[in-house]
């Protein structure tokens, strides 16, 4: 057993570490505070091969292991979170439209996404179907060569700026069964979007509700077949819990180490506030549960890549694990910063707000320990799962 | 035409060095190392010098330890074509670094050898020119702009008070300064395929040269700790803690 990174991860590490430091970090705070989604720094990421990194080599991208992705994605998170989370969703979509599209769909979308060049949405959510997803309502019919979809999504990432949506609809009857997935140019006829909303955090990308209305995508978008909608969906899932999970890790990295410098710096009682046992405390407690969260978020990385059975279960388990930490620890850097920390000339308050959705979206915390907790109840518990 | 790109590994810029408790050098042990940044330039030049179809091979070359192989995958990185490691566990000065860099363009002949001006570690800023003498070629050091023709090199040079341009008959010796151009953001794709380039290591004794130092470390010394300012009164009080205390006037 060996924990170190190998030559090509480091590598891969530090190409991750300098486009962060360089083009993410310097303009993390503008984009946060004017909304603005850097389009033109997501294609020179996609032109470095941050935009496809675990899709297939023959849809032009780099095949890699989760386990490297969460290398990469943890060091982005750390120049801006709101950025590489929605670059961490565009990898995703990319990877499911080209492992399940079809030819003409790959043919059409893989070098274009992989590169950046074109950017997609996840649509699963929506207004009466968050947490229970299997009850979704949006519908897509059969007409022909066509479907026709009808219905709403909410809380898309990118939406209305994105250049394809994977739409998550009904073709058959209720639960999980009658799902089914497409791949939705996102300017067809019938689709509109709503305004952007406003976010606590996230504000480098947009997030807007979509309406379909009678919009006819071709029967070729359909990915894989009839009625797997919701297991892609759930297999696409365990990977983006991983990374969201290494979004919350390479933010609080950051923050753990804005905090460990700014005790340094500040001096308080004529001392610097480095000398204070009641923060040297608070600052050994995030490093300790901030270095568990990240073996986790790999082991369960690890996992995935090796197609374990009960990687449902590890990838909830880092979700839940690391995105609680990586809040606490962002937190807790605040908290050491004083008044400094929750003012927005310190990056600090930022962290906080990005990375509270963590504990929100890909499955709710409480979704998460849902799906421990039934894995635990199960059969051989005690063995498969430690 | 082959371009030699010698890379250095050296602690990493963003590092704070720490002097050794022994007074025998700086912390290497467990500290973040990379390719020196003048040597990143000398890289990127050539790199740029091959897609102008000005070069047809980059040879990036290292010397020291195993360890400098990671180095040798990022000028890979970068665009090098093949690499060579001389492994030494030795410490090299600049002058046994010129002289194995001259063994092996024996071996190589390059029509152009570029590289960094200086290394970050010790700032010697010798080893280009003592190459060049060593081989009787010419030498454009410090360059900010590098025009390659067939048979002889433009070199623009930072110098005091402007640019000097010279022209140097080829085969020459070319080092590069910070302004000569900014290394690109190595691509996930190029750190993949740079893992099947040929990378050869070769023992620092197959070159049959002196590597013995020539100059002797005595100590290595923190700089003195910056002392805190103080307020003076009047004019009076600074005249004469300048004349006194800082003896400056």
């Amino acid at each position: 057993m060996d924990f170190s990174l190998n030559d090509e991860q480091t590598a891969f590490q530090e190409a991750a570490r300098e486009f962060a430091a360089n083009e993410l970090a310097p303009n993390a705070a503008r984009w946060d505070a004017e909304g603005h989604f850097p389009k033109d720094v997501l294609a020179h990421a996609g032109e470095l091969g941050f935009c496809g990194i675990y899709a297939d080599e023959t849809a032009g991208g780099l095949g890699l292991p989760r386990l490297d992705a969460a290398i990469i994605f943890e060091e982005l998170a750390g120049g801006c979170t709101s950025t590489a989370a929605f670059l961490t969703i565009h990898n995703m979509v990319t990877w499911m439209i080209t492992t399940w599209g079809s030819e003409s769909v790959v043919a059409e979308w893989g070098e274009a996404l992989t590169s950046g060049q074109r950017l997609g949405s996840y649509c699963l959510t929506e207004p009466g179907a968050g947490s229970d997803a299997a009850s979704l309502r949006t519908s897509a019919r059969r007409d022909g060569d066509h479907y026709v979809l009808n219905g709403g999504k909410v809380f898309s990432s990118g939406a209305g700026d994105t250049d394809v949506l994977v739409v998550f609809a009904r073709t058959g009857g209720e639960g999980p069964g009658g799902i089914s997935a497409f791949a939705v140019p996102a300017n067809l006829e019938g689709i509109s979007y709503g305004r952007k909303e406003e976010k606590m955090g996230w504000n480098s990308q947009p997030t807007r509700s979509i309406t379909f209305d009678d919009v006819h995508v071709p029967a070729d978008n359909l990915l894989a077949e009839e009625g797997h909608g919701f297991r892609l969906a759930m297999k696409a899932l365990d990977g983006g819990r991983i990374n969201i999970a290494t979004c919350s890790v390479g933010t609080a990295q950051a923050a753990l180490a804005a905090a460990g410098r700014y005790m340094h710096e500040r001096r308080q009682f004529g001392r610097p506030l480095a000398d204070f046992q009641a923060l040297q405390f608070k600052l050994a407690d995030m490093a300790t549960e901030l270095v568990a969260a990240r073996q986790m978020v790999r082991l369960a990385a690890w996992r995935l890549d090796r197609g374990d059975p009960e990687l449902t279960t590890y990838c909830a388990m880092a979700k839940r694990f690391a995105t609680d930490v990586g809040f606490r620890v962002c937190n807790e850097a605040l908290q050491i910063h004083g008044g400094y920390g929750y003012i927005r000339e310190y990056p600090l308050e930022r962290h906080v707000r990005d990375t509270r959705v963590h504990q929100i979206l890909e499955g709710t915390n409480e979704i998460m320990r849902l799906i421990i907790g039934r894995r635990m109840l199960a059969d051989h518990a005690a063995e498969a799962i430690r | 035409m082959k371009v030699l790109v010698p890379v250095k590994r050296v602690v990493d810029y963003n590092v704070k060095v720490r002097v050794k408790a022994d007074g025998s050098g700086v912390e290497t042990a467990n500290v973040k190392h990379s390719m020196n940044p003048f040597d990143e330039i000398a890289v990127e030049e050539a790199v740029r010098l091959k897609e102008a179809g000005r070069v047809e091979e980059i040879v990036a070359v290292s010397l020291g330890e195993q360890s400098s192989q990671e180095t040798l995958r990022t000028a890979l990185a970068m665009g090098a074509d093949r690499a060579i490691l001389v492994a030494t566990d030795e410490a090299l000065q600049p002058l046994a670094v010129a002289k194995a860099l001259a063994a092996l363009v024996e071996r190589e002949q390059p029509g152009l050898v570029i590289a960094g001006k200086q290394a970050i570690d010790d700032d010697a800023n010798q080893t280009a020119q003592m190459l060049a003498a060593l081989l009787g070629w010419g030498q454009g050091t410090f360059a900010c702009g590098v025009e390659l023709g067939d048979d002889a090199v433009t070199v623009s040079r930072e110098v005091d008070g402007g640019t000097q341009t010279v022209r140097l008959k080829l085969p020459a010796v070319v080092s590069t300064d910070l302004r000569l151009n900014e290394p690109r953001y190595v691509k996930l794709p190029n750190i993949m395929k740079a893992k099947k380039k040929q990378l050869d290591v070769i023992d620092a004794g197959e070159l049959g040269v002196d590597l013995a130092p020539r100059l002797t470390t005595l100590n290595v010394a923190e700089p003195p700790k910056r002392q805190g300012g103080v307020k003076v009164a009047s004019v009076a009080e600074l005249v004469e803690k300048l004349r006194n205390e800082a003896k400056v006037i």
